[in-house]
């Protein structure tokens, strides 16, 4: 079975909607207020947007699974967590670190074994 | 992050890890929903079996949950540590997979169950770092 380009696409457009939308909700926690949480969750534009980028996301992800090899398109999905160690260094300041690139390595072979022992 | 104790952070970390089990239950909800669905029905009336569907509605109300917690996990961590200990409902998913679906393990899942917990222990103890 080969897995067609598009799936491919939509998955990886997924995956980069998607940690987008780890980003928005990143910045919009740190603009909650412990005296006035429910209101300043509500009245947050960043929140919405993150959530809004992960409904985004799913319906990409819905579209790209729907044909293919999963080893192929399990690992797309996890670009999210790469794609999210960028945003988080120039968003918010957070290092990059050894131990995040391993984790996050480690994470990428783990779904990737997953997706081949899962078929298809 | 400075401004973020050690408790805090440890906080955060289990508030994800607990919403990795809950995410995998959502999915477990959607997959065994999703057979109630007619196939092949139209954007709409998609929408509405989602909101008639009890097994549906509580698979999406769970991930409404989940999307809550991570905004207070992210209150006090570091996106780039968190975000990534997602990968962890994959290990989930899998068991729940096995229990309740009755899907065959194999060598390839189980060794991917392995290195994706190594994965996330990782992540883990970076976080204590921080």
């Amino acid at each position: 079975m080969i897995t067609p380009l598009s799936s491919m696409l939509w998955v990886i457009g997924g995956s980069f909607i998607g940690s987008i939308g780890a980003a928005g909700l990143k910045a919009g926690a740190k603009r909650l207020t412990h005296e006035n949480l429910i209101h300043s969750a509500i009245t947050n534009w960043r929140l919405a947007a993150g959530v809004l980028a992960y409904l985004i996301s799913s319906v990409f992800f819905v579209f790209g699974l729907r044909h293919g090899e999963l080893s192929v398109l399990y690992p797309l999905v996890s670009l999210g967590y790469l794609f999210t160690l960028l945003w988080s260094r120039m968003f918010f300041g957070e290092p990059f670190t050894r131990a995040k690139f391993f984790g996050v390595g480690l994470i990428l072979v783990g779904v990737t074994l997953l997706g081949i022992g899962s078929g298809r | 992050m400075s401004e973020s104790t050690p408790a805090q952070q440890r906080r955060s970390l289990i508030i994800v890890l607990c919403s990795t089990v809950l995410i995998a239950m959502a999915q477990a909800l959607i997959k065994s929903g999703t057979g109630d669905l007619a196939a092949g029905s139209s954007l709409v009336d998609t929408a509405i079996g989602i909101l008639t569907t009890p097994k549906l509605f509580a698979g999406y109300a769970l991930y409404g949950v989940v999307t809550g917690m991570m905004v207070l996990a992210l209150r006090h961590a570091e996106l780039s540590l968190i975000y990534p200990v997602i990968a962890l409902s994959y290990v989930w998913v899998s068991v729940l997979s096995v229990v309740m679906f009755h899907e065959e393990m194999n060598p390839f899942k189980l060794a991917g169950v392995v290195v994706i917990i190594s994965g996330v222990a990782i992540l883990g103890k970076g976080q204590q770092r921080t």
